[in-house]
């Protein structure tokens, strides 16, 4: 492997999406840790379109980097979460954490960069060469409504239910608002059935004491 | 610029790094915000190694699959940042240590 832009400009990608994701999980801000997450993915998106994939690099921008980055940002905001303070309950779980993570990415490395290993991608040949139009939209398109075109509308039917799913679960009428009061004391009456529905009953909840 | 200079295990490399990232991170932090931004760093992860896998076989269907992927995580997202709100107002936090009311 010779040193050429591509490779330079691989290297600089790889590093800044590795900063970023370690910035990400260092952050005690939430709102910085989305911030970051960005940089991670418009990182990768360069990486895809190295990759000869642009509709998909174009993708990851507009709805990961885009739509869900900023769905994040806006419950982050909304909830005011934005600063927990740092509890530590298990102190012996950060130290097993990094331990089973450096055991995990070795395995990774291994697999990934030892020819002799079982599963090796093959890093001595390089990939073949493609057509210029590969992972353009043109062929996506075409092989997306053609061999794909099932699970392409199975996929509009899971958007539904999830539209559905984010508005009944956050949705708050005031019988539901009273009725979260009234748990608190223990003595929720049986009379809001909607909310009886959507939450365990009483005794499930308050029956478990610590 | 020629894309084949790196060879693919480089980006398998990376993919898995990222992967081991996202996994520390659903392992060390408490804020479920931040824990779910984990699992969308493992959800990227996979896709870069589908690309990269997309690329060596010179098939567009590793990209599809990406392009799943990323519908289903929106989808995902929604609901879970849903399920995030509906505790938060119920519970007052969204430390995941707090929330320990479905325990067995």
């Amino acid at each position: 492997m010779s040193i050429t832009p591509t490779v330079i400009l691989f290297f600089i990608l790889a590093v800044v999406a590795v900063a970023a994701a370690i910035a990400m999980l260092r952050s005690p801000n939430a709102v910085h840790a989305a911030l970051f997450l960005v940089i991670n993915f418009t990182a990768v998106a360069i990486l895809y379109l190295l990759l000869n994939a642009p509709f998909i690099a174009m993708a990851q921008i507009t709805v990961y980097a885009g739509a869900i980055m900023v769905l994040f940002l806006f419950v982050i905001m909304m909830l005011g979460a934005e600063r927990l303070p740092l509890t530590e309950r298990l102190p012996w779980q950060r130290p097993v954490a990094l331990i089973l993570s450096l055991i995990l990415v070795a395995a990774f490395l291994f697999v990934a960069l030892v020819p002799a290993a079982p599963g090796n991608p093959g890093q001595a040949a390089a990939p073949p060469p493609v057509p210029r139009d590969f992972g353009g939209p043109l062929q996506i398109g075409s092989v997306l409504f053609s061999r794909y075109l099932f699970p392409f509308e199975l996929t509009s039917v899971l958007l539904l239910v999830a539209m559905i799913g984010a508005v009944v679960l956050t949705r708050e009428d005031r019988r539901q608002a009273t009725d979260g009061r009234r748990q608190t004391t223990e003595d929720r009456p049986q009379t809001a059935e909607l909310a009886s529905v959507l939450r365990p009953p009483s005794s499930v909840v308050t029956k478990e004491q610590p | 610029m020629n894309p084949t200079d790196i060879p693919i295990g480089y980006y398998i490399a990376l993919s898995g790094l990222l992967f081991t990232l996202g996994v520390l991170g659903v392992l060390i932090r408490r804020n479920a915000i931040i824990i779910f931004m984990a699992v969308e760093l493992m959800l990227n992860a996979a896709n870069l190694a589908f690309i990269a896998f997309a690329r060596e076989q010179g098939a567009v269907d590793g990209q599809l699959f990406v392009f799943f992927v990323i519908t289903v995580a929106a989808a995902e997202v929604a609901v879970g940042l849903a399920l995030i709100v509906a505790i938060f107002r119920t519970r007052r936090s969204i430390d995941v240590d707090e929330i320990h009311m479905m325990r067995g």
